[in-house]
């Protein structure tokens, strides 16, 4: 899914370009306390996405890569920042104003099962999108057949029903729901999580032809690491509701600046045994903390292995957090954002590059792409 | 191979009866397990992967039926035992641990009561002892503050602790043979290298044979001793890690290897796509059932018409159910 060189170096403005959006969920249920700081799901995350070009977003459960996308689509209301899409502004658009944005942006979901209206025929699910923007003149079968084909579909399915296709090809039925429109953008949410293993790769590929047919920007949220190195152009890492690091794809996986990303890369298993078996894992400690009661300072201090080699460095001040010394930093103070060129970007305190790079780093990464 | 082996399994077959027929989703299948032994068993959705350990355990919900085979625990066969015994060896002898740790637990009991249950329906201990029991295995599962946590209700748990609870639960009884059933799928990655490290560490300190089912080919070269790969219903590959792994002598082995996205591989590799759709167990071809997906067969005469037997390959410890597999070998030699 390479981009053309010019569609990120060129000096339009990009498909889409968020700026500071956040999103703080408030606990509205009866018994709540009034006037929690609420959770704060999505937390000042830029970043932008050139036509043609896909942008991975990685994290585990709790790190608000699945919010991030409906809020790109304004099925959830931001709370602050703002969403440019194709040069417009689209966070301050009426419902009504919305409908035509959303020709544009399409959705593709995880659960090929719930997403699709058991009720419905192949044909209508496709249909319905173009009846729902008013596309629908009559005689617009011929688009229906056409988009089933793009998608791998026959056009003998169009009268069948979702229970009646296996999960790859229900998969196929909701990228054909979202292609009927000839959007620009499309928002992937684990779309192949779901699926075997033997069917993933009809999905990444099909996703593939679609975006080079037609152009197509790629919001990618996975938790498999693998897999959105394998499809995306530049990848987000998101933890506890910001993003920790972007890069392009291969600075971002051969020279991991954050220690987040690096614990990741290190639990990937790899399917060869003499590599596998001679690996060290970054064991992290604890798991992902709460957005309800985020840490201070840097959010993944109280697991990072970073900053507990860092403060048995004599030179670094620490304090004391949790029954153990850790860097004064880490603890009291936000981190700020380091560039390492070319759009490559962490926030951290003790970022892994140039010299301050740690044995664990640099192994993690050998042992990751089987060099080890 | 069975001799000495904690549980062997001969010719196991379940069938569930449907509109369409009879559907054999365990089709004569056939393992052992060593103790302090892990056997990974690889398959898709519906390959019958989960269904042939719960025919093992006689847990096959109605209207499935086990017709057949041997199921041996420390040489003795159980399975014809009546259900009374059959609940003895669930737990005492076999254990399972389940992919979902959330529904796997009831809500509305506590960690505790779920736990001196369990250990209450197996032995005569008293409610002390048992929970003294409870207690010792949530600290051997590296639960923080045990004596607290197993007041607690699952939900304030995480994903993570709710598993561990459940290995403690499998573990209590000091069962021979623990079965984990994609134990780590619905968690995080770095919690999923946790919880695989607390196995392979109570592996070996309790004994056990443990069979993992899994559909994780990396966690397959991490974790396991030897792999069962299965495809509708079939083993159709079983060998060693060590001399086997990825020397694959049957073609959907090797198509799954090629279908993944590594991170040991160069990232624009393209996948190669296994044609086709899973199986229907409904309608399976009466020869192989991976002919219609399979790149060897094409249209071999023997592969449509006869369904082949899992024999020895290379060695006598790697079997393949693919009488082509020499070409896999010779394709390897040729690139």
């Amino acid at each position: 899914m390479k981009p053309p060189a010019d569609a990120r170096s060129g000096g339009g403005e990009p498909l889409l370009r968020v700026e500071g959006l956040s999103k703080t969920f408030h606990d509205r249920r009866l018994f709540s306390r009034a006037g929690g700081a609420g959770v704060r799901a999505v937390d000042s995350v830029s970043f932008s996405l050139a036509a043609g070009e896909t942008l991975g977003v990685v994290g585990e459960t709790g790190s608000g890569k699945s919010t991030l996308g409906r809020l790109v689509l304004r099925l959830v209301e931001p709370s602050a920042g703002r969403i440019r899409f194709n040069g417009e502004d689209i966070t301050a658009l009426s419902q009504r104003q919305l409908r035509r944005m959303r020709q544009q942006v399409q959705m593709i979901f995880q659960d090929p099962y719930g997403s699709l209206d058991p009720r419905m025929s192949v044909g209508a699910i496709v249909a319905e999108p173009m009846i729902v923007h008013g596309l629908w003149h009559g005689g617009r079968d011929d688009r229906v057949l056409e988009v089933m084909r793009q998608v791998g579909l026959q056009a003998e399915h169009r009268n069948r029903y979702p229970h009646e296709f296996s999960g790859g090809q229900r998969q196929r039925i909701g990228i054909a729901r979202a292609m009927a429109l000839q959007p620009k953008l499309l928002v992937l949410d684990e779309p192949v999580s779901a699926l075997d293993v033997s069917i993933q790769a009809q999905i990444i590929n099909l996703l593939r032809e679609l975006q080079q047919q037609a152009d197509l920007g790629f919001l990618f949220i996975a938790h498999d690491l693998a897999v959105v190195r394998h499809v995306s152009n530049r990848v987000a890492v998101m933890y506890l509701g910001e993003i920790v690091e972007i890069g392009p794809r291969d600075a971002l996986y051969s020279s991991p600046m954050h220690p987040y990303t690096v614990s990741l890369l290190s639990a990937v298993p790899v399917p060869t045994v003499d590599r596998e078996r001679g690996r060290d894992r970054v064991v992290l400690h604890g798991e992902i903390g709460s957005a309800t009661n985020l840490p201070s300072g840097c959010r993944f201090h109280p697991r990072c292995y970073k900053a507990r080699l860092k403060a048995e460095n004599p030179d670094v001040e620490t304090v004391e957090s949790q029954g153990e010394r850790l860097p004064a930093a880490c603890v009291l103070h936000q981190p700020r954002p380091v560039d390492a060129g070319d759009g490559h970007v962490a926030i951290c305190h003790f970022p892994e590059r140039g010299g301050d790079r740690s044995e664990v780093a640099v192994r993690a990464v050998e042992s990751s792409r089987g060099a080890g | 191979m069975s001799d000495g082996a904690v549980l062997a399994v001969r010719d196991l077959s379940t069938v569930f009866p449907s509109e369409a027929g009879p559907v054999t989703t365990v089709d004569g299948v056939s393992f052992s397990l060593g103790a302090g032994e892990t056997l990974a068993v690889v398959g898709e959705s519906g390959s019958g992967k989960t269904m042939t350990f719960l025919s093992v355990l006689r847990l096959v919900p109605p209207p499935g039926r086990v017709t057949g085979g041997e199921v041996l625990l420390e040489g003795a066969d159980i399975a014809a035992l009546p259900a009374s015994e059959m609940r003895w060896i669930r737990g005492a002898g076999i254990a399972m641990v389940f992919q979902d740790p959330l529904t796997a637990l009831n809500p509305v009991f506590t960690i505790g009561d779920q736990m001196l249950e369990v250990i209450r329906a197996h032995t005569a201990m008293s409610p002390r002892q048992a929970r003294a029991l409870a207690l010792e295995v949530l600290e051997r599962v590296h639960i923080p503050a045990p004596a607290k946590r197993i007041d607690d209700y699952p939900h304030q748990l995480s994903g993570g602790m709710r598993q561990r609870v459940l290995i403690a639960m499998a573990i209590a009884l000091r069962p021979k043979v623990l079965i984990a059933d994609e134990p780590t799928t619905a968690l995080d990655v770095t919690v999923q290298a946790q919880i695989l490290e607390l196995l392979a560490e109570l592996r070996s300190e309790l004994g056990m044979g443990m069979v993992l089912i899994t559909h994780d080919l990396g966690l397959v070269a991490r974790y396991a001793d030897r792999v069962a790969v299965m495809y509708a219903g079939r083993v159709v590959e079983t060998s060693p890690i060590a001399q086997g792994f990825g020397r694959s002598r049957h073609p959907y082995t090797r198509s799954l290897f090629r279908s993944i996205p590594r991170l040991d591989l160069p990232a624009d590799q393209p996948l190669t796509v296994i044609a086709g759709q899973p199986p229907d167990l409904a309608r399976l071809p009466a020869g192989c059932a991976f002919e219609p997906r399979c790149f060897l067969g094409n249209g071999r005469e023997d592969c449509r018409s006869e369904r082949p037997a899992l024999l020895p390959t290379t060695s006598d410890r790697h079997l393949s159910a693919c009488p082509h597999w020499r070409a896999l070998i010779d394709a390897e030699a040729g690139a």
